[in-house]
């Protein structure tokens, strides 16, 4: 166990995890878990071909199977409107959210949802999806990006107008937007430097390769209200997705969020909901629908696939001058690739006086990419690293040396115009290079060592906290933010430092859309700290009544010995769990004693507070990696691998470093391995874990964590969030390690052994 | 007056300027004025009155959640696409 760092009693140790006995006991509830009164089963009808019309579908076969309740089509649900609906943490166009629950009159990808049954089992359900006659019209397909961009590709959306540099045109193409972001004078920046060195990257479709499928059960009763039971980053944004999408009030929507086995931004979009809703509406019946692991590879939003264009100029000393790109990523079937945080974060890591980075948003016959850890940072990074790299080598240079030399600082200027406020990046690029591991040496044949960094944004957006202080002195603790990667914990914890009491005796509760205040999504690492900012405003609310409550107590046993001491909370101080009189040192009371004089001195105490809090701290890794590459097969095996990350103050260390490995292991299957392999005709061929290479512990070493805490001067215990960043340097980091292996720049994701042994075949 | 900083993508509507000093003391006002030099300015941002959803706007580095937001006379402000997350 660590101990509390001199400042903190609670933060900076490792406590156990509040809801670790469920989940490894088996009794915690995830979604699949539901069982309703009635409940029937559904299934989904998914389309075969990756661009399609649909002619005519024909539902009465399968109406007529016994134990079919019912089938519901697109034409089910009401028509949505073409419009964007702000969904507090996302906007999203409403008939395109309609259209990919279930396909209206095209299907734009292999997968897409075209039809569902409800049934009295699950058995029925799949046989009677199986008897369900769709006529499609099938059309070409534009299943690669710069195909897609192409002027005479197959258009997947005859009414979607491009946007050109902000401005909407005349022209339909599947180019739907295309931004840039500018700095300085790139061609001046350009003309000054002694090296410029320009390449272009591609990076294949991955997923999040979340454990839990996604996961509805909807109950539309008789009043015309509907209760929704899944697995979310956020039930409040499933409630306003369902509602926008079913056409009515978020006031009839409840959505309780079940335990969550993984997201990763890949449940923030509603998929199964809406439908289950519908047809619980027909038949008047819960309705639960769980995705296979086909349906999720096939049916769900990926990463995009990406084609990114860099150039980066140099001078002699190391200094970068300048610094252009222009990233390509695919959308999926519908307007959205984090395209746009791509281009923020491309050159993130950098002070670099002249930058033009432009974002190209692409739709293509895959299905709609979702958020996945950092998204759109790691395909970014892969390019820019890679190329910093190359840079740092042809000048002689150290790679870590050349980030230390133009690293970014507070008060340097980041290409989207925002300058940086108290930042640490030069701290992990330093931790860096005086580590152990990078200071040793890496000997034998075929073996390299590289280094990359990565940047990733926090975001605030909303929270909302209540602690009910109970008669024992502990307090209960209901927060709306998903639990991820242990925030019950890291919540839970500010709540227990704020308050002056033990970390156990703080009970943290998820609640759901009733039972709680407006939450954003558990996403954008903003959930220990903007949560967590809630949770230490709501402590300080149950100190403020505490201190108003003593000092009244006071007061009343001082008229009791005819004194005329009048005390006001601001004479009472808090500390250590107790409760002092600046007036007169003999007066103190515990939190315990309290708590247990609640009924006498005006009731329960409920502390409340809500967050929209502002002073986000941004997070930067540098990681460090050294691989062996079998000559023979193109295999890479990671020897050795050391992550360095800026965390702000790490609440609970254990999961702070769990956040690093998970993302870096991540990071690393993206890297080597993982890909949505499509055929010609838009098929994916290799839709189950058993095709879809993720890494196993077999495959990995120990991932060593170094926590650089620079705290946040925006948050109360100086949290920055640290979830996502961590999967941003890795694919760059490993490309520049098997350079050095094998002398081969990597340009291509992922690094399979495929792909090196074509690389090293070249000469 | 404020430094409000012009994307690219609409320094075709400032005669290439890239930061153009402004009085207001709310984004409405700086943005209204932006208006009255350079018309079309306010079509480009807004939509129904509100920020349009692909733009967010940053004064001193921090997210406004209101068009009303204070500004200052030494503010910056930019105009940049607003950013979610994954994990």
């Amino acid at each position: 166990m660590a101990e509390a760092t001199a400042a903190y009693k609670v933060i900076g140790t490792r406590p156990v995890r509040p809801d670790g006995a469920d989940k490894v006991t088996g009794r915690a509830i995830y979604g699949a878990d539901m069982r309703l009164t009635g409940m029937l089963h559904g299934k989904m009808l998914r389309s075969p071909h990756a661009h399609a019309r649909i002619k005519s579908i024909d539902t009465s076969k399968a109406k007529a199977l016994p134990g079919v309740r019912a089938v519901v089509t697109a034409h089910d649900m009401p028509k949505a409107e073409d419009r964007m609906a702000n969904l507090g943490e996302m906007a999203v166009n409403v008939k395109h959210l309609s259209n990919n629950a279930l396909a209206y009159d095209k299907v734009l990808y292999r997968g897409h949802a075209v039809a569902a049954v409800a049934a009295t089992n699950v058995h029925i359900a799949e046989e009677a999806v199986g008897l369900i006659e769709v006529d499609y019209e099938v059309l070409p397909a534009a299943i690669d990006v710069l195909d897609a961009m192409k002027d005479d590709a197959p258009i997947l959306h005859e009414d979607l107008k491009a946007t050109e540099l902000g401005q909407q045109t005349d022209k339909v193409s599947n180019v739907v937007n295309h931004f840039q972001f500018k700095l300085g004078e790139p061609g001046t920046g350009f003309e000054e430097a002694d090296v410029v060195i320009e390449r272009e990257f591609d990076t294949a479709t991955v997923h999040q390769g979340y454990i839990e499928p996604h996961n509805a059960t909807a109950m539309w009763n008789e009043e015309g209200h509907l209760s929704v039971w899944t697995s979310t980053q956020g039930a409040f944004v499933v409630q306003r997705q369902v509602a926008e999408v079913l056409g009515i009030s978020v006031s009839q929507v409840s959505v309780t969020p079940c335990e969550i086995g993984g997201g990763f931004g890949g449940k923030i979009s509603v998929y199964l909901e809406p439908v289950a809703a519908v047809l619980s509406r027909q038949t008047g019946r819960p309705v639960k629908i769980v995705m296979s692991r086909i349906e999720e590879f096939e049916g769900t939003g990926p990463t995009p696939a990406s084609h990114i264009k860099v150039k980066i100029g140099a001078t002699n000393d190391g200094r970068i001058v300048a610094a252009e790109a222009a990233l390509m990523y695919e959308a999926g079937a519908f307007p959205g690739s984090p395209v746009t945080a791509g281009a923020m974060c491309i050159f993130s890591p950098y002070a670099i006086p002249n930058m033009q980075v432009d974002g190209y948003d692409v739709v293509v016959n895959k299905p709609k990419t979702a958020a996945y850890r950092a998204p759109g940072a790691t395909n970014a990074a892969f390019a820019s690293e890679t190329i910093i790299d190359e840079i740092a080598e042809q000048l002689g240079m150290d790679p870590l040396e050349i980030r230390r030399l133009n690293g970014a600082k507070e008060g340097d200027r980041q290409v989207h115009g925002p300058t940086y406020p108290r930042i640490g990046y030069l701290e992990t690029v330093h931790a860096a290079l005086e580590h152990e591991h990078y200071q040793s040496p890496l000997t034998g044949p075929n073996r390299g060592r590289g280094v990359a960094s990565g940047f990733w944004f926090n975001v605030g957006f909303q929270s909302t906290v209540v602690i009910n202080v109970n008669s024992d002195g502990t307090v209960s603790l209901v927060e709306g933010s998903t639990d991820i990667g242990g925030t019950r914990a890291s919540i839970a914890m500010q709540a227990a430092e704020t308050l002056g009491i033990p970390y156990e005796d703080v009970k943290p509760t998820v609640a759901g859309t009733d039972g709680v205040g407006y939450t954003d999504v558990t996403g954008g690492s903003r959930t220990t700290f903007a949560t967590g900012y809630a949770a230490y405003e709501a402590s300080q609310d149950v100190i403020r009544q505490m201190r108003e409550r003593a000092a009244e107590r006071w007061n009343r046993e001082s008229e009791e010995g005819d004194s005329a001491a009048q005390l006001a909370a601001d004479d009472v101080s808090y500390s250590d769990g107790v409760f002092r009189c600046a007036k007169d040192p003999s007066k103190t009371m515990t939190f315990k004693e309290m708590a247990d004089m609640m009924p006498r001195t005006g009731g329960p105490i409920t502390g409340r507070a809500t967050s929209q809090p502002r002073g986000v701290g941004g997070a930067f890794a540098t990681h460090v990696v050294d691989v062996e590459v079998d000559p023979d097969t193109g295999k890479v095996s990671v020897l050795r691998y050391t992550a360095t990350q800026d965390v702000g103050t790490a609440i609970h260390p254990s999961y702070v470093e769990g956040q690093i490995q998970g993302g870096a292991v991540q990071g690393i299957g993206w890297a080597l391995n993982e890909e949505f392999v499509y055929n010609k005709d838009g098929s994916m061929v290799n839709a189950s874990f058993l095709d879809y290479r993720m890494p196993t512990t077999l495959d990995l070493p120990m991932i060593d964590t170094v926590l650089v805490e620079v705290p946040n001067p925006g948050h109360p215990y100086g949290v920055r969030g640290v979830g996502e960043v961590p999967i941003v340097p890795p694919p760059a980091a490993l490309a520049n390690a098997i350079y050095r292996a094998t002398g081969k720049r990597m340009k291509n994701l992922p690094m399979s052994p495929t792909y090196i042994l074509s690389q090293l075949e070249q000469e | 007056m404020a430094t409000v900083f012009i994307p690219a993508m609409l320094q075709s509507l400032t005669d290439g300027a890239t930061q153009l000093q402004v009085a207001g003391n709310t984004v409405r006002a700086l943005i209204n004025i932006l208006e009255e030099r350079f018309p079309g300015f306010k079509d480009r941002l807004l939509q129904d009155g509100d920020l349009r959803p692909d733009i967010a706007v940053a004064v001193d580095g921090e997210f406004a959640v209101d068009l009303i937001e204070r500004v200052h006379p030494d503010s910056e402000v930019h105009f940049v696409p607003p950013i979610s997350g994954g994990v």
